[in-house]
């Protein structure tokens, strides 16, 4: 491991995507992200990789199926608008049972929204997107750091369970600089995948890329056999960081930037004696549920801090089973609350209880 | 310790530039840091600024809502922050582009006028550095040793004549009573 250097958040997911091997990109500029492309473009020639500025988010999402077919490390990015156009590709790669990465730097929705940073993708993100029975595999980082180390993590779990990541990040995340310690660079690997389409060289069979299946019983065998796989991952693959939540009698539950506000609200809150703690979700697909389960037993009730309307409340009453109170504290459009909004928020939850 | 600092002004003034100074200076003191602008369609002329945190510990929200350090370059800025600083807290204020005098009586303020003196040690729009310099005299969220070896780190090839003026920007508010 190297020296900590100071990079943007958007600057380290190139940096590392490219670390970990991956050598095409495909994209189209849209701001908060633009900084993945502009480093991709400056670095992939150089190292003899591809970038490529496609003339559009959909084609751009088209190329990295077809990279993804070859079984080589093949990413996209974009920001909310251009990820909501990429969503045919994502159910078509998913379909075809494909590893890439997809990043997302969420900005203010719905529509063409604003600029300013969010988290109202969750839903889109976490539950499908496109059309059809899949997921992806969705890492949430909330430090510079994270944005390098889960964009690895992404290659590696979306090659493991042949399925597309999408690494979650919000506007905040991808333009703040903070120091990060970026991994030994690793070469491209070539083995060849049982699956990929390289030629066959009239040596082998066909291998096949594809998600049309005409007959039903085919495709449902076919979503079976996914579904396992999920189920695989949900047991297996679910992260989060625990803060403070050895004693706590309330629970915030918040990632990416929103948990980096609220960190400073449940220190704030220790300080005037109210016992809390916070549960950041770091994979959001599969989502902690055992440990929020394990929370529920533990603690009197908690406080979901989103970016959102209310998106991953959903997944915390559904873990929780509903036993405790779940609250709400949100901004949404690409407003961000403040520390001292969470800490009134955990106080209305905690009802003045010490 | 923590230190949160707003830098505030117009696009076009060097505020990114001024916090990426103070945020390379701490991450080569070992600090915890980090570094957050605002972004948008700014340009220049436009509002511009930048929240940049260097603790001791790992840093929580990125995000200064209540600067213990607010360095104000223009009157926009002043209006919208004052407020917002900490009481015990410092605002510095380019007195060369801001007339009117603070009106908290809780903040300790250093009025610099930094434009002026860019100007007329021929340093062209470097009134951010001065502001840094004198900053960091006053409230020393880095330290005074190794300043060269920072400018070194922001100041990039292609523009290393800009390395002697920076330095010595920095070097006038810090000697700057």
């Amino acid at each position: 491991m190297g020296n900590k250097v100071l990079m943007k958040g958007n600057e380290a997911i190139a940096e590392a995507a490219i670390r970990a091997g991956c050598r095409h990109y495909f994209g189209y500029p849209i701001t908060p992200q633009t900084e993945v492309a502009a480093y991709m473009a400056k670095r992939m020639p150089k190292i003899g990789g591809v970038f490529l500025q496609a003339e559009s988010e959909i084609a751009a999402i088209n190329m990295v199926y077809g990279v993804a077919g070859t079984g080589r490390r093949v990413m996209t990015s974009s920001s909310s608008p251009g990820v909501s156009l990429k969503q045919e590709g994502i159910s078509y790669i998913a379909g075809s049972d494909l590893p890439c990465l997809i990043v997302d730097v969420q900005r203010g929705g719905p529509g063409l929204g604003g600029i300013q940073p969010s988290q109202s993708d969750y839903f889109q993100a976490t539950k499908g997107g496109g059309h059809g029975d899949y997921h992806l595999i969705v890492l949430a980082p909330s430090s510079v750091q994270e944005m390098a180390d889960l964009t690895a993590l992404a290659f590696e779990l979306a090659e493991k369970y042949r399925m597309p990541a999408m690494l979650l990040a919000d506007g905040t995340i991808g333009q703040m600089m903070e120091p990060v310690e970026l991994a030994e660079p690793q070469e491209p690997k070539f083995e060849e995948k049982p699956w990929a389409v390289t030629g066959t060289k009239c040596k082998r069979e066909h291998h096949i890329v594809n998600s049309l299946y005409l007959a039903p019983d085919e495709l449902e065998k076919k979503n079976f056999e996914r579904y396992e796989r999920y189920h695989t991952i949900e047991q297996t693959e679910a992260r989060y960081e625990s803060f403070m939540m050895d004693d706590a009698e309330y629970c915030v539950v918040a990632f990416g930037i929103a948990a980096r506000v609220s960190k400073n609200a449940v220190v704030a809150a220790r300080k005037k004696g109210i016992k809390v703690g916070l549960i950041r979700p770091i994979t959001l697909w599969p989502f902690p549920k055992a440990a929020l389960e394990k929370a529920a037993a533990q603690v009197k009730g908690f406080l979901s801090v989103e970016l959102s309307m209310g998106q991953m409340i959903e997944d915390v009453r559904l873990a929780t089973h509903d036993a405790r109170k779940v609250e709400l504290c949100c901004r949404t459009g690409g407003m961000i609350m403040s520390p001292d909004e969470v800490l009134a928020a955990i106080e209305k939850l905690t009802g003045g209880e010490k | 310790m923590t230190t949160q600092i707003l830098i505030a002004g117009f696009g076009g003034q060097g505020i990114l530039f001024a916090g990426k100074f103070l945020a390379n200076k701490g991450l080569m003191e070992g600090r915890q840091l980090s570094w957050l602008p605002s972004y948008g369609p700014e340009m220049r002329g436009g509002t511009a600024n930048c929240s940049v945190v260097l603790s001791d510990e790992p840093v929580g929200s990125p995000i200064v809502n209540n600067p213990d350090v607010l360095i104000a370059m223009n009157l926009p800025s002043l209006d919208k922050y004052e407020d917002a600083v900490v009481p015990g807290g410092t605002i510095f204020v380019d007195s060369t582009l801001i007339e009117r005098k603070v009106g908290r009586t809780d903040v300790k303020v250093f009025y610099v006028p930094a434009t002026k003196l860019a100007q007329q040690n021929e340093l062209g729009n470097l009134a951010n550095m001065v502001m840094v310099g004198k900053v960091i005299r006053e409230c020393a969220p880095v330290a005074q040793e190794g300043l060269e070896d920072a400018v070194r780190s922001v100041v990039s090839a292609k523009h290393a004549n800009m390395f002697d003026i920076n330095l010595k920007a920095i070097q006038i508010g810090l000697e700057l009573n």
